[in-house]
């Protein structure tokens, strides 16, 4: 451990941000009005704040093996927090999960419904197509 | 340290930091127990239960750097990847019933 040098306010500045930033995703998960609104909200001020705990972490130990470690959870963290952000919303979207009732733009609402409308006025046109 | 109270006198400054993070992600984890429990919708729950992973992940973290436990660093690890694989399999729970059902009622 390092003590009483500038590293160790360093880390301490590390976890009191990633405190911070993980408190304000907690507030928004908890007081948003939408699904979409609280997930953006966690995916994002929640993989800040963890990161920032993370690589307080790995610069408080001397051990390398554990910043190993420390930074390794960085990594997988900002790979796997978009991914799996992603895979939940389009999820929620397609289980027709409501969004909020003050929301401007439903630009994935509009495609779907072209598709669905273009796929209904191909159906229409083959059955013609084969009375005919 | 001459002035601080004799509990904190056998500490680090980043021990210090540590244990006063450990109160505020409890207190975070507190507030993600009332969307987990009240969340309308089932996504709603889960995207409050990864919060909760992710707010465990950076507490072990904190442990582990406030005590005499560097071990934890490992169990926050792991606690990331299982956590990844939770949610990516509860998407496709709710995507298939979603499918199935033409949409997920707010009673679930």
């Amino acid at each position: 451990m390092t003590d009483g040098t500038w590293l160790d306010w360093i880390v301490a500045a590390m976890i009191f941000a990633g405190a911070a930033f993980s408190v304000l995703a907690a507030i928004g998960v908890m007081r948003m009005p939408d699904f979409y609104m609280r997930l953006q909200a966690t995916t994002k001020a929640a993989t800040l704040g963890v990161a920032c705990v993370a690589i307080a972490a790995a610069l408080a130990f001397d051990d390398p093996s554990i910043t190993t470690k420390s930074i390794l959870v960085v990594a997988f963290l900002f790979l796997t927090a978009p991914v799996s952000a992603h895979a939940l919303g389009i999820a929620a979207y397609v289980a027709k999960i409501p969004l909020w009732e003050g929301t401007l733009i439903d630009e994935m609402g509009a495609d779907l419904r072209a598709a669905e409308a273009a796929s209904v006025a191909d159906a229409a046109r083959e059955s013609s197509s084969d009375e005919g | 340290m001459m002035g601080l109270p004799s509990m904190l006198l056998m500490a680090t400054i980043s021990g210090t930091a540590a244990t006063a993070g450990l109160t505020v992600f409890s207190f975070a984890t507190v507030l993600c127990f009332y969307r987990l429990i009240l969340g309308p919708t089932l996504p709603d729950r889960v995207v409050a239960l990864e919060l909760i992973a992710n707010l465990l992940t950076a507490s072990l973290m904190l442990h582990g750097i406030a005590g005499p436990a560097p071990n934890s660093i490992r169990v926050a690890l792991v606690l990331a990847l299982v956590n990844f694989v939770g949610t990516i399999g509860f998407s496709v729970y709710v995507k298939r019933k979603g499918v199935r059902e033409g949409g997920i009622s707010t009673d679930d």
